[in-house]
Order: structure tokens, then sequence, then C-alpha cells
């Protein structure tokens, strides 16, 4: 503390205080929301107040979900949701931490070449190239299939750049020592390398999962069938429907169900997310 | 480019090392792109019978689009205006909270978490929000004598997916701002004080121009993510509408391809998408390399 502005140190937790309430706010009334019953929706004000019927309303949706809309059980879609995060963020660090291994550890023709491959998956999202992609997995068979759902996002370029900084920075003389000690490249992997990633492999697990958790589009199109449905992407499915009857608690009972995993993962592992989230983008 | 001093010798395991990546990246990135790269030249007759080439057609239509001119333009609305008002609230709330402290790490958790809510979920709390029957917003608008109503005024369309889709990137910004006012030395600002100088002059003549390069930074990857991560909001949300008025870039390649099935177009519109992305990267490596010789 350099000189003292009691007045500006109470501005500052002012805006502090507005900027925490201003980003709880949208999440509050989704709460609120989903503890009422469907007649709380249908003239005046939302409710802003809990209502009675929160246990009601978590426990159709998990179990039947909202057969007016056809829209599956939630329980299923939140397991798809939590399959598919989980298959992306770890085919993500594994095929990630393997290239950025061979590209640093090795030397070989066309090294450069692979390298620069990988950088343009970081170039062409999803979004761009979104009418071919699909139909190369519709050709391959693999539309409704968890395959389908995760195998074409695990490509990382932000990944593999990680993993090849944090290569660089590791001293010479451990590999220099393992390979002394007769260590062969996939012993010094699994032995040296992979233990001291640990971190990093975190971190990077952090933001990968919330990238899968909150996939929307690409869900979106390589499922026709409600069995391999995800949670964030099945919201729209049952807002589309509100639209015309209005059915906001239960809309926001799945707004929450798709929330509070991810903002859970960031809160338990604040610490290893602002780690990922920083490293990721240098 | 770098490698170990020493390498493993061995000829065959690099390349078993690399095959899963450069396989997905083949068969799901570079393929697909260089389909559209080759549609765009191309047109199917109506019923997908036959193709010709067209040249540079498709490109040519887009400019002559009136549709397309208008996605063009409200693109150029929504991308920057959710990028001022992304990394300007990430900036003050990283400021104020700079200045704290006892409290500091309370507000950073209460911050930063609404980066794990998917885009597509955050629209649909603000639809709600701002529901023109129901919502809370256009309740109290109302008590000032504005009547709101997203899906017949073009002006309240946009007002609300900028704010929807900014909603979760301030904390993003916000943690970027942190990390750039830690790095600021701590003696400059106190000979800055010594010499006289009080916090608002301290902050327009030391911090921000110091803080230039995490700003620019931020610009770009937010310009990035308004213009590509934000499709599940206008998806979930408007749809385009009303009138076309929300219809940004990324979401009409969506709409033309996969709804109208015009593919030719619907290609060329991602070859443009590409190049846009490709030049924002560029732009972003080049600063990267800029700040690690610096």
């Amino acid at each position: 503390m350099i000189d003292r502005h009691p007045w500006l140190d109470a501005l500052a937790h002012a805006v502090l205080i507005a900027g925490v309430l201003l980003v709880a706010f949208p999440v509050y009334v989704a709460v609120i929301a989903s503890t009422h019953g469907p007649n709380d929706f249908m003239s005046g004000l939302v409710p802003l107040l809990p209502g009675s019927d929160t246990i009601a309303n978590y426990r159709s949706m998990l179990t039947d979900g909202l057969s007016s809309s056809g829209a599956p059980p939630l329980g299923g879609m939140l397991w798809n949701s939590l399959v598919m995060a989980l298959c992306v963020a770890f085919g993500k660090i594994a095929i990630s931490i393997l290239s950025a291994y061979a590209i640093v550890y090795f030397r070989f023709p066309f090294r450069a070449v692979a390298f620069w491959m990988i950088f343009v998956t970081l170039m062409l999202p999803v979004e761009v190239r979104i009418v071919p992609t699909f139909k190369v997995v519709a050709d391959l068979g693999l539309l409704d299939s968890y395959a389908g759902l995760t195998v074409p996002l695990i490509a990382s370029a932000t990944a593999t750049f990680l993993f090849r900084q944090f290569f660089l920075t590791v001293p010479e003389e451990l590999m220099e020592a393992a390979r002394i000690d007769g260590a062969g490249p996939l012993k010094f992997f699994r032995d040296i390398l992979l233990p001291l990633s640990r971190t990093n492999i975190a971190a990077l697990f952090v933001i990968l999962f919330i990238y899968g958790w909150n996939q929307y589009l690409w869900p979106m199109m390589v499922t026709t069938k409600s069995s391999h449905y995800t949670i964030v992407m099945g919201i729209k499915r049952m807002s589309d429907v509100a639209d015309a009857l209005p059915q906001w608690n239960v809309v926001m009972t799945t707004v929450v169900l798709a929330l509070l995993p991810p903002v859970i993962v960031v809160v338990g592992m604040q610490r290893l997310f602002v780690k990922g989230l920083i490293e990721t983008e240098k | 480019m770098q490698t170990k001093r020493t390498v493993f010798g061995n000829r065959l395991l690099p390349y078993a090392f690399l095959f899963p990546q450069l396989a997905v990246t083949v068969i799901f990135f570079l393929w697909p792109a260089g389909q559209a790269v080759i549609q765009s030249f191309q047109r199917e007759d109506a019923f997908g019978l036959s193709t010709t080439w067209v040249g540079l057609a498709n490109y040519a239509d887009l400019l002559h689009d009136p549709t397309y001119l208008n996605s063009l333009k409200v693109t150029a609305i929504f991308a920057p205006a959710v990028t001022l008002l992304s990394v300007g609230l990430g900036l003050v709330f990283a400021v104020c909270l700079d200045r704290l402290v006892r409290g500091s790490r309370i507000y950073a958790a209460l911050l930063v978490w609404p980066y794990a809510v998917a885009p597509a979920v955050a629209g649909i709390m603000w639809w709600f929000l701002f529901n023109p029957s129901i919502g809370l917003l256009p309740y109290l608008l109302a008590a000032v004598g504005y009547r709101w109503d997203h899906s017949l005024q073009p002006t309240d369309a946009m007002i609300l997916v900028v704010i929807a889709a900014s909603w979760k990137q301030v904390s993003y910004n916000f943690l970027f701002f942190m990390a750039g006012l830690q790095a600021i030395p701590k003696s400059m600002i106190e000979a800055a004080a010594i010499d006289g100088a009080g916090p608002v002059k301290r902050f327009f003549t030391i911090v921000f121009p110091l803080l230039s390069p995490t700003t620019f930074f931020l610009a770009v990857i937010n310009l990035v993510y308004a213009m590509f991560d934000t499709f599940p909001v206008i998806h979930a949300t408007t749809g385009g509408n009303p009138a076309q008025s929300t219809n940004i870039l990324v979401y009409k390649v969506f709409v033309d391809g996969f709804i109208g099935l015009n593919l030719g177009s619907s290609a060329a519109q991602s070859v443009v998408l590409m190049a846009i992305v490709v030049t924002l990267t560029v732009i972003q490596f080049k600063w990267v390399e800029r700040k690690v010789n610096y």
C-alpha cells in the first residue's frame, strides 16, 4: 500500500461487490426458477424467492425427462456429457503429450511438417468447417456414437504446445543420466517425464474437461437419437418447447444441472484452473 | 525448431508417437478444410446430382448477397461490442482487486467461476431474464418506460446476445489482467507516488500502458471468441433473428450449409472465416514472439 485513499478502497469494494452480484445474478434466478412449480411462470414476474417444488422438479427431470418435447431423462444426458468430457480431456492429453515427446526428444525427417500440421488445428475451429467435417463423420459411420462425439475433437495444438514448452524446460541432464543408466525412450517417458508432468496434466485436465462438457454444436450435429444427447445441447430442445408452453421451471432445472459439474471442477481446483488457463494461452 | 542437446536415436518411435495426433488432424481437420475449399469453387444442382466448377462465382455471389453483407455488418457490431464489454469489465474488476489487501482471494474466487458455464447455458439464462412477458429485466425497464422485446426489436436482440456472450468472458479477462497487474514492478508505482502522482494519474500513465500487451492479447482472443465460440449463444436464443439482426457469420455458415443446404455458398463462407481466424492467429503469435524477444 503506497498511499491511503479510504474512499478509493471503498469504491473498489463497491465495484467488486457489484461485479460479484452481476455475475451471480443470472444463476441465482435460474436456481430459484428450478425450485418452483410450472404455474408460477404463467404471468407476472419470475419468482425471486425459493419455492417448494425443488425435489419434484429435479426428481422428475432426472428420471423421466420432459415427455411432451421428447426429451429423455437428464440422468442419461448427464452421463453422456461426463463420458464426452472425460474422453475429450484424457484423449487430448494422451495424444498431445505423446506428440510433444516425439517433437522434443527425437530428431527425424518431417519433424517441422508434423509440427505445423498440428499447429493448423489451432486455426480451424469446428464451427468454420462444420459441413465437411460432419460429412466425414457420417461417412465413417460414427453418428450417434461416443467415438463420433469425442474422437474428432481430440486433436489439440494448445495441449501439444504446452507440453512442448514444458519439456524444453526439463533439464538436459535428466535424460543424459537416464540414458547412461540404460533407460530407453519408453522407460524415460514413463518413469521420469510423465511424473514430472503431473501438475501440467492436472491443470490441462481442468480446462479440457470444461471444454468437453460445454460442447454444443458438435454433439448437436452428430447425435440424432436421444440416447446420445449431452445435457448442454439438450437444453435447447427443451427451451424450444418452453416458448410455446412455459415450462421454465424444468428448463432452469436442466440449466442448473448442466452448469453445476464444470463450475464445481473450477471452484474445487481453482489453482490448477488458473494455471491451466494462463499457460495454455502462452 | 528446438530439441534437446541429446536425442533418442530410435527411427520409428517418433512416428508412432505422432500418429494418433496426425491421424485425427488429417481426417477431421485438414481433409474437411480442404473439402470446404474445393466446394467453395463448385456448385451443386438442385437435386445434388451433379456438381460443376464455377470458379470464384460463390465468392462473388457473397459480395452481392444482401443477407451476407448484413451478416458481416452484424458481426462487425457484435464482436467488438462483446470484446469491449468483457475486456473493459475484466480490467475494472482486476484494477479494483489489485488495490485491496484484504478479501482479494474471496473476490477472485467469486468472479472466476462463470468461465466454466457453457455459452449455450449462459444464453438461455439471460434469455430467461430478458423474457418479454415474465422476465425480470423487462419488468424493470418497463418501470422507466422502455418496452423491451427482443423477439421484435433488432436492437434489443443485439443487446441480449452481447450481454449473454460477454457475461462468461469477463472472468477470463479478469484473470489475465490480474496476472498482468502482478507483473508490474511495485518500485515503478512507488516512484510515481513519491513524485506526487495520485492513483488515477498513476493508472493512466503507468499501469495502463504497461498492461497494453495484455490488453492487446485479450482483444485478439476475445474477437476470436466473439466471432466463433458464440455460435451456441445465438443458436440457443435468437436464432439470428429478428430480421437477421443477430445473424453473425459463423451462424450463417451453419444455417446456409445445414438448413439451407446451399453447400457452395456455405463452403465459400467457411473459407472466408478460416482466412479471418488464420489472420487473427498469426497476429496473436507475432505478438507472442515479440513479447518473448523483448
